[in-house]
């Protein structure tokens, strides 16, 4: 059994309202700042920045995991085939 | 309140960072070896570094009352190198009988290579071979999920390696329970920017419980906090955790995994209050 137990939400929304205005606020002003940059056509098409587009759409739902959601959304790959190599006994 | 801080590259901290941790109450460190910020350029630049781990950084941390051990290894950075690798894999029998040698470590993946998983095995075959503790880095960022799951195939694939006695570190909110359900401990890296913040560690904690889980500061060259477990600890504080969750995540549980080593001393704190 976990004896660490989550504060209360009220609790953490209290502590945490003004840092996490502070972060969604930084994260307009870099799209604001993308978007205002000399465009050379290819951007918006950019893997990055339709990373960051589908990490938005992360923030917004509704259920859990969202920070290992967020950490799938920005990890390679993985193939079980990969060639493994053998032990030496 | 008394911590270990199981992962911390003191080599590229100054003397006044171990005052500030003996102050916050670091008893014992452990440091892996790792990249010095450069491709070193011989396997005689890994014995000079050896040396610097198993003979100046045990006494500069004896002055101020922290026990110092050490991992040997290549890390998986350099490891790209496969030859200059097995040179340094070569040296490092000799140092394992170094009394503040824990085991192997921190070996791993960095960009997931071929070459980087061959070298990987090699270590772990030398492990096996002379029965050390195995302390494991895993990829940043991207290649992070990625390497771990390669990380474990390897792991599982060896039927000599137990996991009781492998410490899978860097993990993050989507490989943590990779390592927890493969009977391997764990350990969270705590930086101030970019990689794992001690509030996010407590998270984890909050999701995946107290058992088999460390926290560690790295306290490398890059921007990082030597103080990062006494942070930790506070957060875990703010939220009115126990003492004894924070106490077993900080202390037991490095105390636990570590006397699996034949060469482990305990904290001289710890001695004292025996003899006393």
């Amino acid at each position: 059994m976990n004896e660490v137990m989550p504060v209360s939400a009220g609790k953490t929304l209290e502590q945490h309202y003004l840092e996490a205005r502070c972060r969604l606020l930084d994260l307009a002003a870099i799209f604001d700042r993308i978007d205002r940059g000399h465009k050379t056509g290819s951007e918006e098409e950019d893997p990055r920045l339709v990373r960051l587009r589908e990490g938005l759409k992360v923030l917004q739902e509704s259920k859990a995991g969202r920070a290992e959601q967020m950490q799938r959304l920005f990890s390679l790959p993985y193939d079980p085939e990969w060639e493994k190599p053998k032990p030496r006994y | 309140m008394e911590y270990i801080d199981p992962h911390i590259h003191m080599i590229s901290r100054v003397t006044d960072d171990y005052h500030r941790m003996a102050q916050c109450g670091c008893v014992a460190i452990t440091e892996p070896a790792f990249w010095a910020g450069f491709d070193r350029g011989s396997a005689e630049g890994f014995r000079d570094y050896f040396h610097h781990l198993v003979d100046v950084e045990p006494r500069r941390a004896a002055q101020f009352g922290i026990r110092h051990f050490s991992w040997l290894c290549i890390n998986a950075k350099e490891a790209e190198n496969v030859s200059l690798s097995r040179e340094v894999i070569a040296l490092i029998p000799e140092y394992l009988e170094r009394p503040n040698v824990l085991g192997i470590g921190e070996i791993g993946l960095n960009k997931n290579t071929g070459n980087e998983a061959v070298i990987f095995q090699e270590h772990l075959d030398l492990a096996a071979k002379t029965d050390e503790l195995i302390l494991i880095h895993t990829p940043h960022l991207e290649d992070k999920l990625k390497g771990t799951r390669m990380i474990i195939d390897m792991l599982k694939g060896d039927s000599r390696v137990k996991p009781s006695r492998v410490c899978i570190d860097h993990v993050e909110e989507h490989t943590v329970r990779l390592a927890l359900e493969g009977g391997f401990w764990c350990g969270m890296t705590l930086y101030p920017v970019s990689k794992c913040t001690p509030a996010r560690a407590v998270d984890i904690i909050e999701m995946a419980g107290t058992e088999r889980i460390m926290v560690n500061s790295a306290g490398d060259w890059g921007k990082s906090d030597p103080l990062a477990v006494p942070e930790f600890i506070l957060e875990m504080r703010r939220r009115g955790h126990p003492e004894s969750a924070i106490r077993k995540i900080v202390y037991e549980n490095p105390l636990q995994f570590f006397r699996q080593s034949r060469r482990w001393a305990e904290p001289f704190s710890l001695l004292n209050r025996q003899e006393g």
